[in-house]
C-alpha cells in the first residue's frame, strides 16, 4: 500500500501546455492510441487493493496496482472482472486497464469494462481531488463521470482510484469448436443471439468457431447436448485471445472495427478474427485506412486503427474521426476537466 | 410545496409574447397548452408534495417539431423541462416557474425491433412495458423493470437511469441502452453510442443516461433486448428480524449466486401490500426476502435447491417456492404494488432512495426506527436486497400542518445517514429538486462545481431542466445552515 497522491499534485501543479503529462501504469499499453507525449507521470507507486468485500460485490483500488494482483485477490474468493480487459503484461495497472477501456472476450455478453466502473476518484488538471460513483451498486447522484474516466485514455485527469463491480465466476465452463465459414459462423450466431443459451464468448478464425459456454453445471450440460461438442480447442485458448497472444496477434498492422453484430462478413482485404458475436472485427490488412474506415461506417460501426507504425498512425489518427458536434462536446469536457490541456494531449484525438 | 430554489432566467413579457407566437407557429392549437386547467396536469410528477405551473406546455409530434420549439426557446433564453409520463418520485419534470413543459407524450412509436441484433429502436415516449410487450413474438424482452413499468416511459428511463427488480442480474438502464438520438439545447441532434458494441472517444452515453433531462432532450433510444428465459421460480422466505434478513442476502452472493431478483420488505411493508394485493405473504413475519432463479429448467431447479439451502441455514422460518407462472407474478405483484399499497394506508408518502453497502442494514434500519419514533411518523421499507438500494416509505398527511416538514426533514436524515454509511442519496430515482439539498452532503463544492462544468459543457444558457440535480454553492450554505441541523 502506497499513496502518492501528495507527489501527483505537485506534479500536476508544475506541469504546463507547453510541459504537459504522459500520465503512464507499466506502459503496456503505449502502442495504444496515438502516440503518447509528454513528460512521464509514473503511477506504479499508487497502489494497493483499499476496499474489498466479497459479498457487496464491489472492490476498490489505486491507480497503480497491478491488474494481476486484483484479480488473484478477487479469485481466491471465487470472484472475478467479468469483462475480461486484457492483460497485456504482469504489471499492467488498474490504471491504464480503465483509462483504454478495453474489454475481453466476455464482452458481449457479460458486458464491457465500463458496465462494472462504480466510482473513480481522480485528480483533475486543477490538481482538485474530486469523487465521482462510490461503492454502491447503485447510485444515480450527479453525472456519471466515472463511467466517461473508462476508455477517455486518461486525457481528463489522472485516475487515483477506482470501484469496482465484480461477480463469482461461473460453476461450469465448456469449450466447443466447429469448422466452418466466416459467413456460416456469423448466420449462426445471429440465430443463437435470440436464444437463452449461455454463450459467453465467440471466436472465428481461419474456418472455425470456437465457443465458451458458463455458467450452471446444469445449463452448460444441456446447451453442450444441444449444439455438439465439436473438435477440441487448444488448451489456453480463451486466455491467449484475452490477452492477445494468439499468433494472429502479431501483426505489425492491425485494425479492430466495431461493428453490429448483424453485420454480413466484410469484404476487405486481409486476414480477419471475429469476436463478440460479431460485434468485434480484426483484421490485418494494408488496405488503405480510407477504405477500411469507410467500410466499418458504411457497416455501422467505425474502425480504429490498434496497432501500427508511428507514421500511418500519425496522419490517419488511431480512433475514427468524430462529425463536428460531438467533437464540439468532447472539448468542452476535455476543458472542464483540464482546461489547462495537461494530460495525455493528442492520446485520444489531436484536438484533445 | 413551493418548489425551493429553482431559480430559471425568465424572460421578459415581450419575449415571452415573442416566443409563443413563435410556437403557436410550429404547433398545432391542440399541441400548445396555454390555459390553467390545461397546464394544471403538468404542475407536478410523482412527487406531489411539490407543485408549479408551468408557462406552456408544449407537445411536438415529431422530430422537426421538438427540435424548432428547442430552437425558439433557446433564442429567447427560456427555461425547458422534458416530461415522459410524469411518474419521476424526485421532482425532476417538476415544472421551472415561466418555463416551457417539453412533452414527449407523442413520441409513441416502437420504429423497428431487430430479433437478429436483439434490439429495438423507440421514440422516448414509448412505455418500458410496451417494448417488453413488442418483443415478446420473438422471444425476447426488455429486462429493466421498473414497478412502474406500466406508466412510465423510456425517455424518463434514460434519464433517470431506473432499475428494477432484476437488475442485479440484467443491469440497470445505462447497462441496457446502445445509442440515443439526442437534441441539445440548441437544436443541433446528436447520436450518442452505436449501433456496434461501443463508439469513439468519450462514452458520453454514460454522461446521457442518469442526466436527469438536463443535458440534452432523447428523441429516439435504441435499447438491447433479451432472450426470455425458459422458466422463472420465486422463493418467499421469512424471517423473525430483519438482520437475519440482511445476512442472508450476503449469504446467498457468498455462496455465489447472483439471483435474478433479490427483494425485502419489512413487516409494515408485507402488511400493507398484503392487504391491497393478497400475495400470500407471512404476515407475522419481521421481514420476507423474495430470490428469483431464471434460466434453463435444469438450471433453475439446481438454483433454487442452492438458495433454499442458504436461506434455511441463515435462519429462514419458513420458504415457499412459486409452484406455478401464476403464483410467481402473484409473489411479485406484491413487491411491485409496494409504493400504491402504502399509498392506500396514508394520504401522503415520501419514497427515499438511498443506496448502502449491504452490511449496514441493521444499523441504517435501527436507525430509522428510531427516527420514526423522533418524528412521529411511520415509515415502511422496501429494499432492492441484492444491490443495496433502500426505498424507506415515509407516511404523512400534508393538511396537518407541520407533516410535510417533518417527513422531508425524517427523508432528509435518511439521505444523509446513507452517505455515513458509505453509500449514496439516490440509487434509481434520481435527484431532482428533492434531493439538491442533500447532494451538498454526498459532494465537495469542487465536486458539485466539475458537474456544473459539465451541464455547461452541453447547455452552456443553463436552460434545460435549470435548477434541478446539481445544488449551486448558495444552496448549499443555506442547507449546511438549516437543513441538516441535527
Ligand atoms: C409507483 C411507482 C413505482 C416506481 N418504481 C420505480 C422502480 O422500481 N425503479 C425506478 O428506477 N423508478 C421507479 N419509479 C420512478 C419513475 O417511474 C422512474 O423514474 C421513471 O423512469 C420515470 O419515467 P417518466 O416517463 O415518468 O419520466 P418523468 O417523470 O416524466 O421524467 C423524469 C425525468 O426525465 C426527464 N425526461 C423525461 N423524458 C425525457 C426525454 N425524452 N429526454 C430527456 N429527459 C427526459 C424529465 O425532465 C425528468 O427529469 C417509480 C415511480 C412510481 C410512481
Amino acid at each position: 500500500m502506497n499513496d502518492m497522491t501528495e507527489m501527483f499534485i505537485e506534479r500536476i501543479r508544475a506541469a504546463s501546455a507547453a510541459k504537459p503529462l504522459c500520465i503512464r501504469g507499466a506502459g503496456s499499453k503505449d502502442f495504444y492510441g496515438n502516440a503518447p507525449q509528454g513528460e512521464v507521470l509514473d503511477v506504479r507507486g499508487h497502489r494497493g487493493i483499499v476496499a474489498y468485500e466479497p459479498t457487496e460485490l464491489v472492490i476498490t483500488a489505486r491507480s497503480g496496482t497491478p491488474l494481476t494482483e486484483i484479480e488473484t485477490a478477487l479469485a481466491e474468493q471465487g470472484q472475478c472482472l467479468p469483462c475480461e480487459p486484457p492483460r497485456f503484461s504482469a504489471d499492467s495497472t488498474l490504471g491504464g486497464v480503465v483509462a483504454a477501456g478495453l474489454s475481453g472476450p466476455r464482452r458481449a455478453s457479460a458486458g464491457a469494462l465500463r458496465d462494472y466502473v462504480l466510482g473513480v476518484k481522480l485528480l483533475d488538471g486543477n490538481a482538485r481531488e474530486l469523487n465521482f460513483g462510490g461503492r454502491v451498486m447503485k447510485n444515480v447522484a450527479g453525472y456519471d463521470v466515472s463511467r466517461v474516466i473508462a476508455g477517455s485514455l486518461g486525457t481528463l485527469g489522472l485516475i487515483l482510484e477506482v470501484s469496482l463491480k465484480v461477480l463469482p465466476r461461473p460453476v461450469a465452463e465448456s469449450t466447443l469448436r466447429f469448422a466452418m465459414s466466416e459467413a456460416d459462423a456469423l448466420e449462426r450466431l445471429n440465430r443463437w443471439r435470440g436464444q437463452p443459451l449461455p454463450i459467453v464468448a465467440s471466436a472465428w478464425h481461419d474456418g472455425a468457431l470456437t465457443l465458451k459456454l458458463a455458467g450452471a453445471r446444469a445449463a452448460v450440460d444441456a446447451a453442450v447436448r444441444k449444439l455438439g461438442v465439436g473438435e477440441a480447442a487448444e488448451s489456453g485458448f480463451w486466455d491467449a485471445l484475452r490477452d492477445q497472444k494468439l499468433p494472429f496477434f502479431t501483426a505489425e498492422t492491425l485494425w479492430r472495427l466495431s461493428l453490429p453484430a448483424t453485420a454480413p462478413a466484410l469484404d476487405l482485404p486481409g486476414e480477419q478474427l471475429v469476436e463478440w458475436g460479431g460485434a468485434q472485427r480484426w483484421l490485418k490488412s494494408d488496405a488503405p485506412a480510407e477504405t477500411i474506415r469507410a467500410a466499418a461506417a458504411a457497416g455501422g460501426g467505425h474502425a480504429t486503427l490498434y496497432r501500427a507504425p508511428a507514421e500511418p498512425k500519425a496522419r490517419v489518427g488511431a480512433f475514427a474521426p468524430l462529425p463536428a458536434p460531438p467533437l464540439a462536446l468532447h472539448r468542452s469536457l476535455k476543458a472542464a476537466f483540464d482546461p489547462r490541456g495537461l494530460f495525455n494531449p493528442g492520446r485520444l484525438y489531436r484536438e484533445l | 410545496m413551493a418548489v425551493p430554489g429553482v431559480q430559471a432566467p425568465t424572460p421578459n413579457s415581450d419575449g415571452q409574447a415573442a416566443l409563443l407566437r413563435e410556437l403557436a407557429a410550429i404547433l398545432p392549437p391542440s399541441a400548445l397548452l396555454v390555459e390553467h386547467e390545461d397546464l394544471k396536469p403538468y404542475e407536478c410528477d410523482g412527487l406531489t408534495a411539490y407543485r408549479q405551473l408551468p408557462w406552456v406546455v408544449a407537445l411536438p409530434s415529431d422530430e422537426a417539431q421538438a427540435v424548432a420549439i428547442l430552437r425558439a426557446c433557446h433564442r429567447h433564453r427560456v427555461p425547458v423541462v422534458a416530461r415522459g409520463a410524469g411518474t419521476g418520485l424526485s421532482g425532476g419534470a417538476t415544472p421551472v416557474a415561466g418555463g416551457v413543459i417539453l412533452s414527449l407524450a407523442k413520441f409513441m412509436r416502437i420504429l423497428s425491433i431487430d430479433p437478429l441484433a436483439c434490439t429495438a429502436r423507440v421514440q422516448p415516449g414509448v412505455r418500458n412495458l410496451a417494448i417488453s410487450e413488442a418483443a415478446a413474438p420473438f422471444g425476447l424482452y426488455y429486462a429493466p423493470d421498473p414497478s412502474s413499468q406500466l406508466a412510465c416511459t423510456i425517455g424518463g428511463n434514460v434519464a433517470e437511469n431506473s432499475g428494477g427488480v432484476h437488475c442485479l442480474k440484467y443491469g440497470l438502464t445505462v447497462h441496457n441502452i446502445l445509442k440515443l438520438r439526442v437534441a441539445l439545447i440548441d437544436g443541433t441532434v446528436v447520436e450518442i453510442g452505436s449501433d456496434a458494441l461501443d463508439a469513439p472517444g468519450y462514452d458520453l452515453l454514460a454522461l446521457l443516461v442518469g442526466s436527469e433531462g438536463m443535458l440534452g432532450i432523447v428523441l429516439e433510444a435504441t435499447v438491447k433486448l433479451t432472450p426470455k428465459p425458459q422458466v422463472a421460480q420465486v422463493v418467499m422466505a421469512s424471517f423473525d428480524d430483519v438482520v437475519a434478513a440482511g445476512n442472508a442476502v450476503a449469504a446467498i452472493i457468498a455462496a455465489g449466486i447472483i439471483p435474478a431478483g433479490l427483494e425485502m420488505m419489512d413487516k409494515p411493508a408485507t402488511a400493507a401490500v398484503e392487504d391491497f394485493v393478497h400475495a400470500g405473504y407471512d404476515l407475522s413475519a419481521a421481514a420476507i426476502l423474495l430470490a428469483e432463479s431464471d434460466g434453463t429448467p435444469e438450471e433453475v431447479e439446481e438454483e433454487i435447491a442452492a438458495m433454499k439451502a442458504v436461506l434455511a441455514r441463515a435462519g429462514a422460518r419458513e420458504l415457499r417456492v412459486s409452484q406455478s407462472e401464476a403464483e410467481r407474478l402473484k409473489f411479485w405483484a406484491g413487491r411491485k404494488a409496494a409504493f400504491p399499497a402504502v399509498g392506500r394506508l396514508t394520504p401522503d408518502y415520501l419514497c427515499m432512495d438511498g443506496t448502502i453497502p449491504r452490511k449496514h442494514l441493521a444499523r441504517v434500519l435501527t436507525r430509522i426506527a428510531e427516527l420514526a419514533t423522533q418524528y412521529g411518523l411511520r415509515c415502511a421499507n422496501v429494499f432492492h436486497a441484492g444491490d443495496g438500494n433502500l426505498h424507506p416509505l415515509i407516511m404523512f398527511d400534508a393538511n396537518v400542518p407541520g407533516e410535510l416538514e417533518r417527513a422531508t426533514e425524517f427523508g432528509a436524515r435518511i439521505l444523509e445517514l446513507s452517505v455515513d454509511v458509505g453509500g449514496t442519496i439516490t440509487g434509481e430515482h434520481g435527484v431532482g429538486i428533492e434531493k439538491v439539498g442533500q447532494m451538498c452532503v454526498q459532494f465537495t463544492r469542487e465536486e458539485l462545481e466539475a458537474f456544473h462544468a459539465v451541464k455547461a459543457a452541453f447547455d452552456p444558457d443553463g436552460l434545460l431542466n435549470p435548477g434541478k440535480a446539481v445544488p449551486t454553492p448558495r444552496r448549499c450554505s443555506e442547507y449546511r445552515l438549516t437543513g441538516s441541523a441535527r
